[in-house]
């Protein structure tokens, strides 16, 4: 499987082995937009994070990668977007607009989706350049975002629907939620949104985006299974989550609370 | 005479802070306070000028070999000593070797120099010459992003007065020619055609696109690797021009990628040099450069060898894996996060360890060893123990494998922990001396 333009990817062997139940609670379709031009601060790490975790809780995952200009794949269940470059952006504008009513329709229907960085930048309203130009968003989110000279980083501690979340942050775009937006969380440590009314990201429904790189889904596992359960449900009609070791996961996640906040 | 009073009193402050056992950059930075032009009136006066060498990865490796090209040849080089690769280290190790004249005893400067502080120096100094290496990523929180470490190195070109050479294979990099001035020459180096399907351990694959210019083709005169089919030993070739074909050599440091670099430097020698290059000297040179602290270092563990990798990016740490990965060894993985590490640690993602998996991990560590390994399990691989504390983990690393060959893949700050204490354990040469000297 060399140039796997939109074809689906297996999970390696050995990492299928770490399971102790059978794939036999059925198939579910993760889909990654953009794996090359939007996903260079290690966020394909959540791709890998959901297909084996899927794995380790009895299902089948089916792994998309999809390419600028590619056919949409056969089938979503879950759909994963990370951050990018100047460049890598407008490499995705164009194929981000001509399934843009399929994804504002898929969002409004429950699929869930998380969007990290440059594509939750996307997904919002618009985006408002340093030089005052205003570029529209898929509108999915309600959130805005401006240019903007300085940037945040660092390591981030956030209070979500999901429990604590751990990761870094890494953006200069300075992003508000419109009325009524809900954030994706409260920051307990680091900048977030703007670095100034403390929130993190944004949700609605089931599509999350966030600022938070790590990547953010395996030292989050509750996050993880938050958003397959949903998956799995849609996909399958029922979510039956097999017993997965994650002593690792909650030690790094531990780890990081607790030098982050000092408890 | 401001000059004068500058360096002498840099040279006062760099007496205290040798005294003291300080760092190496405080002096160069009371000198450039009292005169931001030394730097021109030192190096600018030396009758080959300067020679910047730059790109995210192998620049010590690079520049270590071709000062030992150039020396070979015999020319006086000026040169940074290794991890001082700020225009205040420049500075710093000038102090050492300049009389109060500010005249500095040297034919050439080949400095080493990162890609942010590279255009601070070229405005004060324009290199004669740049050697411009690749375009990957590296301590992200400092430079934010690719295309701003492409359009540093771009205008680095820009600057250059004399020639630059290039890297025919990154596509960040090639692209600089259309950037250089007039009358300035352009020279090229790479991997052999033959070889083209090794490229990639040597790249970021996730960043290059498709659409990108293609490579190169070779032209004359163009320096490019051809190894020899054992892995170890190769040649670098220039089209059209045999005699001068440098090797077949064997370096003492190993991996492909520290081929490419020497075929780098030779290729830069050979354009400095013009028609007094010889392909034996050359070679011999090569053949005698020790790896740099860090990239490869061997250690004699009560007769046993323990070999220190820093990893520092996902290219770097690919090629690390792809050199050493299935080698049986014992392997350790120690990730920090300080500043000089890089702070984000999402890039280990980018990274595949599958070439791990057969042998497993003994011990991760570090301020990062459970993200560690929770990044191993993620490719199937297995971790014996995860121990935060360097020391601790260093003490049951060496006591659990007596006597076998063992391996430490490390982040900066963790490398300079680790080797400080094994320095004092064994003998070894404290960092910034070179084992060489
Ligand atoms: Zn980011």
């Amino acid at each position: 499987m060399s140039e796997d333009r939109g074809v689906a990817q297996a999970l390696p062997d050995d990492v299928a082995a770490l399971a102790d139940v059978p794939a036999d609670k059925g198939e579910v379709h993760v889909v990654h937009l953009y794996p090359r031009e939007m996903s260079i601060y290690g966020d394909l790490g959540n791709t890998r994070c959901l297909a084996a975790r899927l794995r380790w809780h009895g299902y089948r995952p089916v792994v998309h990668d999809h390419h600028p200009g590619a056919p949409w794949p056969e089938r979503a269940d879950i759909i994963l977007g990370g951050g990018g470059q100047d460049s890598g952006q407008v490499r995705v504008t164009e194929d981000l607009a001509r399934h843009a009513d399929r994804l504002r329709e898929l969002a409004l229907d429950g699929l869930p989706m998380l969007m990290i960085c440059g594509m939750y930048q996307l997904f919002g309203e618009a985006f408002i350049t340093v030089e005052g130009q205003r570029l529209p968003g898929l509108g999915i989110l309600d959130v805005t975002t401006r240019g903007n000279a300085t940037r945040m980083i660092g390591p981030v501690v956030l209070d979500t629907d999901f429990g604590s979340v751990v990761g870094y942050e890494n953006h200069s775009g300075s992003t508000v939620l419109g009325e009524g937006q809900q954030p994706f969380g409260r920051v307990r440590h680091g900048r977030g949104n703007n670095g100034s009314d403390g929130h993190e990201g944004a949700r609605t429904g089931n599509v999350v985006g966030s600022y938070l790189h790590g990547p953010v889904l395996p030292a989050n596992p509750a996050l993880a299974d938050g958003l397959l359960e949903v998956a799995a449900r849609r996909a399958t009609g029922g979510w039956f989550p097999a017993e997965v070791d994650d002593t690792v996961a909650d030690r790094a996640h531990r780890a990081q609370v607790r030098r982050l906040l000092g408890s | 005479m401001r000059t004068s009073l500058a360096l002498a009193a840099g040279k006062g402050t760099r007496a205290l802070s040798r005294l003291r056992g300080g760092g190496s950059a405080l002096p160069g930075l009371v000198t450039e306070r009292l005169d931001p032009a030394v730097l021109r009136h030192t190096l600018g006066a030396l009758p080959r000028g300067v020679v910047v060498v730059s790109g995210t990865n192998g620049k010590t490796t690079t520049t270590k070999m071709l000062v030992a090209l150039l020396r070979a040849h015999g020319l006086r080089v000026f040169t940074n000593p290794t991890g001082s690769n700020f225009t205040r280290g420049v500075i710093s190790s000038l102090l050492g070797e300049v009389g109060l004249s500010g005249r500095l005893d040297a034919d050439v400067a080949v400095v080493e120099l990162d890609e942010a502080h590279a255009l601070h120096f070229s405005a004060q100094v324009p290199p004669a010459h740049s050697l411009l290496l690749n375009v990957a990523r590296d301590q992200l929180d400092r430079f934010a992003e690719i295309d701003h470490t492409a359009r540093l190195l771009t205008t680095l070109a820009e600057q250059t007065t004399g020639g630059v050479v290039l890297n025919a294979d990154d596509s960040f990099v090639s692209r600089i020619r259309g950037h250089v001035g007039d009358g300035v020459q352009v020279r090229w180096f790479g991997v052999d055609p033959s070889i083209a399907e090794r490229l990639p351990e040597l790249q970021e694959a996730d960043v290059r696109y498709e659409d990108a210019e293609q490579a190169r083709e070779p032209g004359p005169g163009d320096g490019l690797l051809l190894p020899e089919e054992d892995g170890r030993a190769f040649t670098v070739r220039f089209v059209g021009d045999p005699d001068a074909d440098v090797g077949p050599l064997t370096l003492r440091q190993r991996g492909l990628a520290a081929m490419i670099n020497a075929t780098a430097a030779t290729a830069t020698a050979r354009h400095l040099l013009g028609p007094s290059f010889s392909a034996p000297t050359a070679a011999r040179a090569l053949e005698a450069v020790a790896p740099p602290f860090g990239r490869g270092e061997v250690i004699d563990v009560d007769g046993a060898p323990l070999e220190l990798v820093l990893v520092k990016n996902p290219a770097g740490f690919t090629v690390a894996l792809g050199t050493y990965g299935t080698e049986p060894v014992a392997t350790m993985v120690a990730i920090n996060d300080n500043y000089a590490d890089g702070r984000d640690v999402s890039w280990l993602y980018d990274v595949s360890f599958d070439s791990l998996r057969e042998r497993g991990v003994a011990l991760t560590s570090g301020v990062r060893a459970w993200d560690m390994a929770l990044r191993l399990r993620y490719d199937g691989v297995e971790v014996d123990h995860v121990e935060q504390d360097l020391d601790v983990a260093l003490d049951r690393f060496l006591g659990d494998h007596r006597g076998r060959p063992m391996r430490i893949f490390c982040t900066y700050t963790a490398m300079m922990h680790l080797r400080r204490r094994l320095a004092d354990r064994f003998a070894l040469a404290r960092f910034g001396e070179d084992p060489d000297a």
